[in-house]
């Protein structure tokens, strides 16, 4: 017994070595998104070419969301995922061009190429934040009755594509989206 | 005096050491240099307020400045929300709340007491307790001794004479 309490503070060293340990590793740059099975909040605002636009212009199946700006290096490097999931059909993109300037998102768009079915103009970072934006570029996915299910921060490039987007979008239209 | 009288005295020197630390360094961490905005308000009061909110948030796209210490795209929109939100008469409950629902914990300073918070509140209580215990312990331990065999008996010091003797 007073064996077993010699060895206290080795067993309690080693409790708070690996607690730490896991903690090196933790992430804590991503946020959790606080609108996961939240519907999509309500917009009344107009795309990058002037149209007006609400929620009810969303696409009424399950499309993703994409946050964007022409000042954003990342957006370029995930743009030829974007263009080809909007080329071959796999799932409508939707922008949200983020406190941005029109005229830069337009330029952008028609340099680039526009994988977006439409893009929210949102100069002002408003709408940003009833989505919990925190940078571009943010992904959303959301089913088909505009309900937010899940939400991938930085680059969506064909990785996170094949292994985060592809199984969670199975799953929704497995639901019946 | 030996060590054991003496602990007492010890460990309440200690912990006012302790409290000093702390003060200080409440005193040293003021707030970030706050980012100067043209914001209007109607009163003073309104101004605290601002001012309160701004260090209580924290910049989401930051890690570790608050939303008045942020030059950050994000602490630029959320300041001027909070600005809106006070001029437009909201409480400071409000506010927070309109905060947390989009940002969530990350956003708060201050987290929120709930059951996965408990041991980031009194986690620190606790270890001090265990502390105290352990501490506790050991002083009562080393009265104990001192209190039983810090005195020789007879033939005790006898022995001890003798084996001073041979030495010299």
């Amino acid at each position: 017994m007073a064996k077993l309490k010699f060895y206290l503070p080795v067993f309690g060293f080693f409790v708070i070595a690996i607690v730490l340990w896991r903690g090196l590793s933790l992430d804590t740059k991503t946020l959790p998104s606080m609108l996961i099975d939240k519907p999509m909040p309500n917009f009344q605002l107009t795309t990058v070419d002037g149209n007006n636009v609400s929620n009810a212009d969303l696409p009424k199946q399950v499309f993703l969301l994409n946050v964007w700006g022409s000042y954003c290096l990342p957006c370029l490097v995930e743009h030829p995922t974007l263009m080809r999931l909007s080329e071959e059909g796999e799932i409508p993109v939707v922008g949200v061009n983020y406190r941005d300037k029109q005229n830069l998102a337009v330029d952008w768009l028609l340099e680039n190429g526009n994988p977006f079915t439409f893009s929210i103009l949102d100069e002002s970072g408003r709408f940003g934040i009833d989505l919990g934006v925190y940078g571009a570029p943010e992904t959303y996915l959301v089913d088909a009755n505009g309900v937010i299910r899940f939400r991938h921060v930085s680059v969506l490039d064909e990785t996170v594509w094949q292994e985060q987007f592809l199984p969670a979008i199975a799953e929704l239209r497995a639901e019946g989206g | 005096m030996n060590y054991s009288s003496d602990f007492p005295t010890r460990f309440l020197s200690m912990l006012i050491l302790a409290v000093i630390v702390f003060l200080g360094s409440q005193l040293l961490s003021s707030p970030a240099y706050s980012q100067v905005d043209t914001f209007e308000f109607d009163t003073i009061e309104q101004q605290k307020r601002f001012r309160t909110l701004s260090d209580e948030l924290r910049c989401p796209m930051c890690q570790n400045a608050s939303l008045s210490g942020s030059t950050g795209g994000v602490a630029e929109d959320l300041r001027r929300e909070v600005h809106r939100m006070i001029m437009a008469g909201r409480s400071d409950a409000e506010i927070m709340q309109f905060m947390y629902e989009r940002y969530g914990d990350f956003i708060l300073f201050r987290p929120r007491l709930t059951a996965g918070t408990v041991l980031l509140w009194f986690g620190p209580l606790l270890f001090l307790l265990i502390g105290g215990i352990v501490a506790f312990g050991i002083w009562r331990r080393a009265r104990q001794y001192s209190d039983n065999d810090s005195e020789l008996d007879e033939s005790q010091q006898e022995r001890l004479r003798k084996l001073l003797d041979d030495k010299a």
